[in-house]
């Protein structure tokens, strides 16, 4: 067990060195412009030098339209849920649709909520509310069946209200399911924001940050700023991953 | 994505949406006001005239529904298609960028879960990247992945399609390791005790065992190829194509023109999911499942 799990990390911590020291050859041996693709040592001198700018978009696009937008989108969307749950008239009606949203190109109502929230974090925070409501939803829903007939004659036989099953069985049940729509959200909400961005901005953030330097050709910030939004989205995930194994320890899929 | 069958959810899902309708008209009264009031004033205020106001403003915070589809209408069926006015004209320009990158993309998803599965070394090598490749918002990195593709030539169709195409193999690879893998250990016994090599065990057996697997996947990632190229075509200033519509409709405060973009890029998405659930059935009945 133990050495496999050596090589769970060793392995592709390998495969990622050798593709930054191909990287860096490459670059060097043929002469890439700049414009093109700069050199990881490039890069790592700027994220060094830049560092006060990437933590001020780190903050304006991460802490303040991320998060409060992830929370509250999943947050609704949890409730609808329940609500779908309680009333199955609800159900029938939103779960079609929820299921058509989700395939829809929602990035498109960006130009839309910029207009309405102004340019500053709040039309981002929207965005990345409608953007993790309807996974949540649809997810929540599913999580929420998903204990067995068994179980629930069980809580009935018990003398269970509504509620209690709820608390007691039905929500723990729905937790992978929970989880697994809040992971998805994590990437989704970074690029709602991000996207967001480029409609319109203060003149910080992540997004902005990447499309100006874009126009100026510094493309050793916007790698720099890519490599940010990287570590901060992977740990992110990293972190719900944790949380989700705390959580839903009894789940098959963590069994040895 | 599950809209056929099930007559039971037709009656709500009708209510709903008309409350959804009605809760928008309502919504255009009250979010148009701040455009609206100056002229119900002028006209000397009233319900009528305040519904007739905040329901045919020019450039409304919110256009009524009905705005909407009247311009959806004018812009598909009464401007040629090859016109740039024409809203059939963007949605193509969407569309074949769009398909370009999901069928690259699911070849690329394809190829990769074959390799994956045959070869442990690269399962545990190559697997951790491909999901961190996902934490990283590609689509922020849209606006840079086009100038770089522009300054060696490409440009067009193609850098749209690499966004699209990057976004869509990521569910393909993972739905099909998953698929590749599904048949049990019995079944991949019997291909042994045939003496069946790694390409047949592969045709035969882990193609077909995946099928159901493939097309859950490729719905997801038709979808998330049209969103690609949509925002492929935000940073870069397109002249053509349903982002680039969204763009100019916000520049200059066309709100119209975004709404009926964006049910543009909705019927698109539906179409899409639907043709790829068509392609599903018949692929289906091909290989014998019951139907």
């Amino acid at each position: 067990m133990r050495s496999s799990k050596f090589n769970d990390v060793i392995a592709p911590a390998l495969f990622g060195i050798a593709i930054l020291i191909l990287w860096q050859a490459t670059v060097r041996y043929f002469n890439v412009p700049f414009v093109i693709f700069p050199a990881p040592t490039d890069i790592w001198s700027k994220l060094i030098v830049s560092l006060p700018i990437l933590y001020a978009d780190f903050v304006q696009t991460f802490i303040r339209a991320v998060i409060p937008g992830w929370i509250i989108g999943s947050l609704s969307g949890f409730l609808v849920a329940l609500l779908c749950d309680r009333f199955a008239f609800l159900r029938q009606g939103l779960l079609p649709l929820g299921n058509l949203a989700a395939a829809l190109p929602i990035v498109g109502v960006a130009p839309i909520l910029v207009m309405w929230f102004g340019f500053d974090w709040q039309s981002k925070a929207a965005m990345v509310v409608v953007m993790t409501f309807f996974p949540m939803l649809v997810n929540a829903v599913a999580g929420l069946q998903a204990s067995g007939h068994l179980e629930r004659d069980l809580m009935r036989s018990y003398g269970a209200s509504w509620f209690q099953t709820l608390v007691k069985l039905r929500l723990p049940a729905a937790m992978p399911f929970i989880f697994n729509a809040l992971k998805i959200n994590s990437t989704l909400a970074m690029i709602g924001a991000i996207v967001a961005e480029f409609f319109g901005t203060p003149i910080v953030g992540m997004g902005f940050r990447i499309s100006t330097e874009v126009g100026r050709m510094g493309l050793d910030m916007v790698w720099a700023e890519i490599a940010v939004a990287a570590l901060v989205g992977s740990a992110f995930y990293g972190l719900l991953v944790a949380l989700e194994r705390w959580v839903t320890f009894w789940h098959p899929s963590y069994r040895r | 994505m599950k809209t056929e069958g099930r007559k039971s959810s037709v009656v709500p899902v009708t209510v709903v949406c008309v409350i959804i309708l009605v809760a928008w008209y309502i919504a255009a009264i009250f979010m148009n006001a701040v455009v609206a009031e100056p002229k119900i004033e002028a006209l000397g205020g009233g319900f009528a005239n305040t519904v007739n106001v905040s329901w045919s403003l020019d450039r409304p915070v919110i256009p009524a529904p009905h705005q909407v589809v009247v311009e959806v209408w004018k812009t598909v069926f009464t401007i040629a298609p090859w016109k740039v006015r024409s809203l059939l004209y963007h949605v193509w320009v969407t569309l074949s960028s769009t398909l370009l990158g999901f069928v690259l993309g699911t070849l690329l998803g394809i190829g990769l879960a074959v390799a994956i599965v045959h070869s442990r070394l690269l399962s545990k090598s190559l697997m951790p990247w491909i999901i961190a490749s996902q934490t990283i918002p590609i689509l922020a990195i849209a606006p840079m992945v086009i100038v770089v593709l522009g300054s060696i030539g490409l440009t067009g169709l193609v850098p749209k399609s690499i966004i699209s195409m990057y976004l869509c193999f990521f569910p393909v690879t993972i739905g099909m390791v998953k698929g590749l893998t599904s048949p049990d250990p019995m079944q991949l016994d019997l291909m042994r005790t045939y003496n069946a090599s790694v390409s047949q065990v592969l045709w035969k057996l882990r193609f077909p065992a995946a099928m159901p697997f493939l097309f859950a996947s490729l719905k997801v990632a038709v979808a998330i190829a049209l969103t690609g190229a949509i925002v492929g075509e935000l940073p870069t200033g397109a002249q053509s194509g349903i982002g680039s519509r969204m763009l100019a409709g916000s520049y200059y405060g066309q709100t119209i023109q975004i709404w009926s973009a964006l049910v543009a890029a909705s019927a698109v998405a539906a179409a899409l999911v639907y043709g790829v659930g068509a392609i599903e059935r018949i692929v289906n009945r091909q290989m014998g499942a019951r139907a």
